[in-house]
């Protein structure tokens, strides 16, 4: 009836795990007790579940980014303080079977559940306020891309209680993936949570693509586009190329472990090298997903704080492009110590530093953006500092790296970990928390407080120094990834001054939550009109918090940086007032609803609960059917109500 | 200094070598980068009455030139650097040198390393006794799972895969002892995956081999069938005979599949 679960499935021996399931079974009652005695039930279904308005929506995306940034945090903290113990014999308070999954879990959450959904968030919310129109493209979608994430997030951290994560590292590379070396539920949670999030990355990029390529604002050329626009447009191009084939790679290693193929098996022909191929096929054009939006939110802050235009708007799109073109033809730089001959070797390797040549003409850039300017430092600023001071020494691991012969010794190091959360954490966090901040009014009304947010800033930032300048000099000396314990004792003030390093950026993650409480308290001394950081794009043009309709009148777009110019020349900068009607979707539980049956689906799957599983498709599909024949699509207000 | 920074064989010397140029090369550029970027930031703040303000100052085709020059020839010499590094230290190239190499035959099991020397018909686990000034020619697979064969103050690493060989030449230049492990992810024993590297002179060697011939502990199918399955060891082993063509049995057919226990959760 229940396949393979069984009380058996939830790890009661384990005190660490019931204390954490403990305290938030606990929490989870108090939100939900607190929503139904305040009687926000109604409000939330209205204005946050079933909307399709691209603003709440990427609100919810990065909520949800910073929700799991917690969780993927704790994994960190875990290890890092499992690592400070064991040195030199000792064993530490992770046995393998545990830290495995933790570092597992940390990897998969950190670039799936958190560095996706803020990035995806922040795009959602800017991107069609950017080009001066009314929402995406395909709303409803737009809603589903939402909540299959989350249904994905939700499995994921159900794995914590029922059952086990996967041991096998955050890309389950087989043969140890394979139902042979893993027969557990681990990777099967890993794949079926991936499956559906990816889906709804997928969608969203789809989604995206769509609107930046078909709806833009009147007279916005590609050439008067803002340039985090063009970074989303590469993002998404890219998310559209590559998602796909994690979808087909991931259904190929399901097929292995449920139905009994070979395509990544040692026997009957199947070949694991196929599969670390292809994951990294997908693998390097994401980091560039992840990476791009940052370049744009960071070529926004540097243009409206130093008061002047992006410096080479026009080689910057280039460098953007150039990058999202490259990324496709690095994926080999991965695996150099496959054994690939020579030629093939110094092939990706040259490819993979040609990138470095878009990367840094995009860094000079910024910084004769600078030149001339009026620099107002802001919060969003900091991180921009922050993050081209720290990108360039990630950069130029990155490119040592990329030499085959230096990869030989450093593969699989320790300074391969501290490169890439030296690009991960100076650049991706970076971006995402200078953008975090810097829409945040537009979000909703009023500044998050600036004193915390500058101490935010030094402690991700002097964190990171401390957490990972010790790692660099370890993969020198020749310690290796992945490992629960490491015997030679001179490590071991390395391994404790990156715990340091990663307790200062905690109390940095503690104090998000602080300045967000604190900034929520004392909003009305910081209420804001449209325009708090005198910007340069459309977003600034409209309400703090926009209407649900974002453009009461549609702008007239005819130059880059469309709003700074009608501010200086005084213009109206939007279309002739018409007596028109405003269309917009109407709200659809199709996202929620699918999300649910999602849910249920993967989880049936996950422990061969099969006659669940059909039950959760059939919900799904419904659902589908359902929104396939609604007629009553869209509510209409009239031009003067919404003016 | 210790590791990568620290080699003691003719392919590790070169890789620091080449670490330390490209890393050279390009600090050249980097810091520049640094210091100007803050140099900027620093001078045009707002509260900077001497700096000069062009709030339409947007383009410059020289410095649009300079920008894109200076990392297209910084990597345009870094390439010529890796095309030829990449070739001349590609693993499986034999080394030069006056003595003839010496096969050693590596299995990577769960969760320890077999090394089969077959010119001296011996076997040893998780320790590897080699002469100095001599290259190593190791031929590398896998019993099950891929793992990583790497000592990091020889030089290069390479995938140990199963039903795969990997051909990597390594030599030791002094004598001494060195770490080796396996990097990449193997499962929950993983972590005690190493072996030590004896680099000993010739005679040594010799009587090494000597020694360990003299042993009481056979290497065939059986004892491959006692030691393949996962498990970790806390000491080593030695072989005194090695059953012929073992090598090429496990790298043609890899372990049979026994039922595969992992650790509790």
């Amino acid at each position: 009836m229940l396949g393979k679960l069984s009380w058996a499935a939830v790890p009661f021996d384990q005190p660490i795990i019931m204390g954490v399931t403990a305290v938030l079974i606990v929490g989870i009652a108090a939100i939900l007790a607190l929503i139904t005695i305040k009687g926000w039930w109604g409000y939330l279904w209205r204005e946050w579940l079933t909307s399709v308005d691209h603003k709440r929506i990427g609100t919810m995306y990065v909520i949800l980014a910073l929700v799991m940034l917690v969780r993927g945090f704790s994994d960190a903290i875990m290890m890092r303080t499992q690592l400070a113990l064991a040195s030199g014999g000792a064993t530490g308070y992770l046995p393998p079977e545990h830290y495995d999954q933790i570092f597992s879990a940390h990897g998969t959450i950190m670039i799936f559940f958190v560095a996706m959904p803020f990035v995806v968030g922040l795009m959602n919310f800017v991107v069609p306020l950017q080009l001066g129109i009314r929402d995406v493209a395909f709303p409803v979608m737009n809603s589903v891309s939402f909540w299959l994430t989350a249904a994905g997030c939700l499995l994921i951290n159900l794995s914590l209680f029922i059952g086990e994560f996967a041991r096998t590292g955050w890309l389950v590379y087989p043969p140890l993936s394979e139902l042979a070396y893993s027969p557990g539920v681990g990777v099967d949670y890993y794949l079926w949570a991936l499956q559906i999030s990816g889906v709804g990355t997928l969608l969203s990029g789809i989604n995206l693509t769509t609107t930046i390529l078909k709806m833009r604002a009147p007279g916005m050329g590609y050439g008067r586009m803002p340039v985090f626009c063009w970074t989303a447009l590469a993002s998404n191009l890219l998310i559209v190329a590559a998602f796909p084939v994690l979808t087909a790679t991931f259904a190929m290693l399901l097929l292995d472990r449920y139905c009994g193929f070979h395509f990544f098996t040692n026997d009957a022909g199947g070949n694991p090298m196929m599969y670390i191929n292809l994951i990294w096929i997908w693998g390097h054009p994401e980091v560039y997903i992840l990476i791009l939006p940052a370049f744009g939110v960071f070529s926004e802050v540097v243009a409206t704080f130093s008061g002047k235009p992006l410096f080479a708007y026009r080689s910057m799109v280039m460098a953007t492009m150039c990058i999202c073109v490259l990324s496709f033809f690095v994926w080999l730089h991965h695996f150099f110590t496959m054994g690939a001959g020579a030629n093939v070797n110094a092939f990706f390797g040259v490819a993979t530093m040609i990138i470095a040549v878009p990367t840094g003409v995009k860094v000079f850039n910024w910084l004769f953006t600078f030149y001339g300017g009026r620099i107002r430092y802001h919060v969003p600023v900091y991180w921009t500092i922050g993050f081209m001071v720290t990108f360039v020494i990630g950069g130029m691991t990155g490119v040592l790296l990329a030499v085959p012969p230096i990869d030989f010794v450093l593969h699989n190091s320790l300074f391969l970990v501290a490169h890439f959360h030296n690009t991960v954490i100076g650049g991706v966090v970076f971006g995402v928390m200078a953008g975090y901040t810097y829409w945040f009014p537009k979000a909703f009304g009023f500044t998050l407080n600036e004193r915390l947010g500058k101490v935010i800033f030094w402690c991700w930032f002097l964190g990171f120094y401390l957490a990972f300048m010790p790692l660099y000099s370890l993969g020198l000396m020749g310690a290796t990834r992945r490992m629960q314990q490491y015997p030679d004792p001179h490590w071991q003030p390395f391994m404790i001054a990156a715990l340091a390093g990663a307790v200062v950026i905690l109390l940095g993650i503690a104090l998000t939550i602080t300045q967000l409480v604190v900034s929520i308290r004392a909003r009305e001394r910081h209420r804001v009109a449209n325009d708090p950081w005198d910007g340069r794009t459309l977003e600034w043009s409209v309400s703090s918090p926009p209407p649900a309709w974002n453009f009461t009148l549609i702008p007239q777009v005819s130059t880059a940086d469309a709003f700074w110019h009608s501010k200086v020349a005084g213009l109206p900068g939007h279309t002739a007032v018409q007596a028109e009607t405003i269309h917009l979707p109407r709200n659809s539980a199709t996202g929620f609803l699918i999300a649910v049956f999602a849910v249920v689906l993967g989880f049936s799957l996950i422990w061969h609960i099969w006659w669940l599983a059909g039950l959760g498709l059939a919900g799904c599909l419904a659902v589908w059917l359902m929104l396939s024949w609604r007629t009553d699509r869209e509510v209409a207000i009239p031009i003067g109500a919404a003016a | 200094m210790s590791g990568v920074l620290d080699p003691q064989g003719i392919i590790g010397k070169a890789q620091l070598v080449i670490l330390t140029d490209a890393l050279v090369i390009m600090l050249v550029i980097v810091i520049p980068v640094i210091i100007l970027t803050l140099a900027f930031a620093w001078w045009f703040r707002a509260s900077n009455t001497r700096a000069r303000y062009r709030p339409d100052w947007q383009y410059s085709g020289r410095v649009e030139f300079v920008t894109w020059s200076i990392p297209a020839l910084v990597i345009l010499f870094l390439a010529g650097l890796t095309w030829v590094s990449t070739h001349e230290l590609d693993p499986p190239r034999p080394i030069a040198s006056a003595n003839p190499p010496l096969e050693i035959q590596v299995i990577a099991l769960d969760w320890k390393w077999l090394f089969i020397y077959p010119e001296q018909g011996i076997a040893s686990i998780n320790q590897l006794v080699v002469p100095v000034d001599t290259p190593l020619r190791f031929r590398i697979t896998s019993s099950d799972v891929m793992n990583s064969f790497f000592i990091p103050q020889l030089g290069s690493q390479i995938y140990a895969m199963p039903r795969m060989e990997n051909v990597l030449y390594l030599q030791a230049d002094a004598p001494g002892t060195y770490g080796g492990l396996s990097a990449n992810y193997s499962g929950g024993g993983f972590s005690k995956m190493r072996f030590a590297v004896y680099a000993v002179d010739a005679a040594d060697f010799d009587s090494w081999v000597e020694t360990t011939k003299r042993g009481t502990l056979v290497l065939d199918a059986i004892t491959f069938a006692q030691i393949a399955p996962p498990s970790t060891l806390s000491r080593p082993l030695a072989f005194a005979a090695v059953a012929p063509g073992m090598y090429d049995a496990v790298l043609a057919n890899g372990r049979a599949l026994a039922p595969y226990s992992p650790a509790g959760r």
